[in-house]
């Protein structure tokens, strides 16, 4: 048994009050560390993708306890997929929180950063429901931190808006988790999915509740609509940095549903069945016809882009609901570019703030550093609104692709355009308010030299971001092969179920002298 | 004693909802707490009502409560109770600084950038 799965769990955990109690008042040693620590994460979670790549299932148990008994960790391919793209969009933000002095300006980002990435990775890795649970409140109450990061009254009152839904929300996963302990009395995710199968046809309300709950709290996460309300003030007000790194948050939910309902309530599961055609894909059209309304509606550049975030939520949703192995394929495709892209928007929205007064939509004097800023805008608003030539639109492409033989094909492919000539307009507004016309308005000589260029590395971390996209773009053919052995990985549940159930653990039989 | 905890949970849940509907922070973190506890009861119902068994394996004993929802209670206790005490701090904050405990948006025009 290999160590090596629980690190990206166990690195940010040491990390993070190593820093809180030897690095307090130095922020230097923070930065370093906290860099190193994110390094290091990469280094262990390409070993990991490298390891469950060829398909092997790799299961740690916790103090040796074998499953259903014991808490076990399983890195497959999805985990450690995740688990990568989780490291490098970590690297990237932390580097721009550096270069923008964001870490700066409030205590304890570094390790708020750290126990963040510690959730995070926990709820990848988890292979039981309860710890899922746990691993969201890990990352859920480092994310309050960060998000009032830096104080603020807007940002306070956004924050306790932020805080109320996502308790409501965990108060919800834990009836949830309740009613599915008391239907199945089992919470291990590989044990549920052999359970279910077992209950009696006739007794199926229980189970049926505690499904639907479940979808509802991780649309919560994935801000699907309706449950969309707490996104766009919570994105909008929170420092930049952790904007970007609330892109992988919304992710973490998507994850959640593509992992639950593949393995335990499977689509062709007859107690859940019609739960996703009828109910989940059309909250998803709906919240990806809305996020792009609201780019287009948006009087604001920072909710333009949390709008975008719903938008591109949507279009993951939308493809994960056709629960087909082409569709998954299509919705991870989609997941790591709409993370991407999501962090480089609110990064570049952070790069726009500081040189004007606010972020209204509106011409004012030229920001400096103007033309780069621009130039990155204009990247990654066609990677968003799906253009050619960068993965958004080779993602839609897939998507539009894998809904072809749906039954709903029709209202997909309508929505998903139409959505997208929307989002083409709004963003375009938006770039030719903020840098075009910005000229028409000759800059007041007193402020022009308040507001210094930005510096270097934070035009570095969003060069890399928007790098990565099109590193995305260009080795598309390898990307949809290994996602699409991802996705039979996840369709073909078997062997994950066996290697969690069968490996052996510590005898349950108390031994001599105890 | 079902019908005694089941209209526990919905009292508590009904009155939990019905708090945190209300628009300022002090009712809604009330609110909060007592769906915190709907759900902790609930939680313990799952393992079912069973009365005097104990919780781990002994000799001459046919009879066992289940301790695996006692241990999720005793987690899901910590964690609400770390999440109000979190929530509390920040409504505090937020309600010295602006004067005001709404939990709503402020109008648009009210809305300043903050940096």
């Amino acid at each position: 048994m290999t160590h090596w799965i629980i690190a990206p769990v166990v690195l940010p955990a040491l990390l993070a009050p190593f820093i809180v109690l030897a690095a307090r008042y130095h922020i230097g040693i923070q930065r370093v560390f906290s860099v190193a620590g994110v390094v290091a994460l990469i280094a262990i979670a390409a070993g990991l993708m490298w390891q469950a790549s060829d398909g092997t299932i790799t299961l740690y148990q916790l103090g040796d306890w074998a499953a259903p008994f014991g808490i076990v960790v399983v890195a497959d391919r999805l985990s450690t997929m995740m688990v990568m793209l989780t490291s490098v969009l970590a690297l990237f933000v932390l580097l721009y929180a550096i270069g923008s002095e964001w870490d700066n300006r409030g205590r304890h980002f570094h390790a708020l950063f750290q126990f963040q990435l510690m959730g995070i990775m926990g709820a990848f890795l988890t292979g039981d429901l309860f710890n899922l649970f746990v691993f969201f409140e890990v990352l859920l109450i480092a994310s309050y931190g960060l998000m009032i990061h830096a104080g603020g009254n807007a940002r306070l009152r956004a924050g306790v808006q932020y805080v109320l839904f996502n308790l409501l929300g965990s108060t919800l996963f834990l009836f949830a988790l309740g009613s599915i302990y008391a239907e199945t009395g089992t919470l291990n995710m590989a044990d549920l999915a052999q359970r279910v199968t077992l209950i009696d046809p006739e007794e199926t309300v229980g189970i049926r509740l505690a499904a639907v709950l479940l979808l509802l709290v991780f649309a919560i996460k994935a801000a699907v609509l309706p449950l969309h309300f707490w996104l766009p003030s919570s994105y909008a007000e929170a420092p930049a940095p952790v904007a970007a790194l609330f892109a992988i948050m919304t992710k973490v939910g998507a994850y959640a549903i593509i992992r639950v309902y593949t393995m335990v309530f499977s689509p062709d599961l007859e107690v859940t069945a019609g739960l996703h055609t009828t109910w989940l894909l059309p909250a998803a059209l709906a919240s990806l016809a809305i996020g792009m309304i609201g780019i287009l509606a948006a009087r604001h550049f920072d909710r333009l882009v949390a709008f975008a975030v719903i938008g591109s939520m949507g279009m993951v949703m939308v493809s994960i609901s056709l629960f087909t192995p082409t569709s998954i394929t299509a919705a991870l495709y989609y997941t790591v570019h709409s993370t991407l892209a999501a962090a480089a928007l609110f990064l570049i929205v952070d790069l726009v703030r500081s040189g004007r007064a606010d972020l209204r939509l509106i011409a004012q004097p030229v920001v400096p550093g103007a033309v780069l800023t621009s130039a990155l805008f204009f990247a990654a608003a066609i990677a968003m609104a799906g253009l050619p030539p960068l993965s958004g639109f080779l993602g839609k492409l897939l998507v539009l692709d894998a809904a072809f033989d749906s039954t709903s094909a029709v209202w997909i492919w309508a929505v998903v355009l139409i959505s997208s000539l929307i989002a083409v307009v709004g963003f375009s507004r938006a770039g030719s308010v903020l840098f075009w016309k910005a000229k028409a308005t000759p800059a007041p000589e007193d402020e022009a030299e308040t507001a210094p260029a930005p510096a270097t590395l934070s035009y570095v971390a969003v060069g890399g971001l928007l790098a990565l996209l099109v590193a995305h773009t260009v080795f598309a053919g390898p990307a949809t092969r290994y996602m699409t052995a991802v996705s039979d990985q996840l369709f073909n549940p078997g062997p994950y179920i066996s290697t969690v159930l069968e490996t052996p653990g510590k005898l349950n039989k108390p031994k001599e002298g105890y | 004693m079902e019908l005694l905890v089941a209209s526990a949970i919905g009292v508590l849940t009904a009155g939990g909802i019905y708090l945190m509907l209300r628009l300022r922070t002090f009712p809604v973190i009330l609110g909060i707490s007592l769906l915190t506890y709907a759900v902790n009861v609930f939680l313990f119902a799952s393992g079912r009502l069973a009365i005097g068994g104990p919780p781990i394996l002994r000799d001459g004993v046919e009879f066992y409560s289940d301790p695996l929802p006692q241990a999720l209670v005793l987690t899901a206790i910590v964690i609400s109770f770390g999440m109000t005490a979190v929530v509390v701090m920040i409504a505090l904050g937020a309600y010295l600084g602006a004067d005001d405990d709404r939990v709503d948006d402020p109008a648009e025009t009210e809305r300043g950038d903050a940096t």
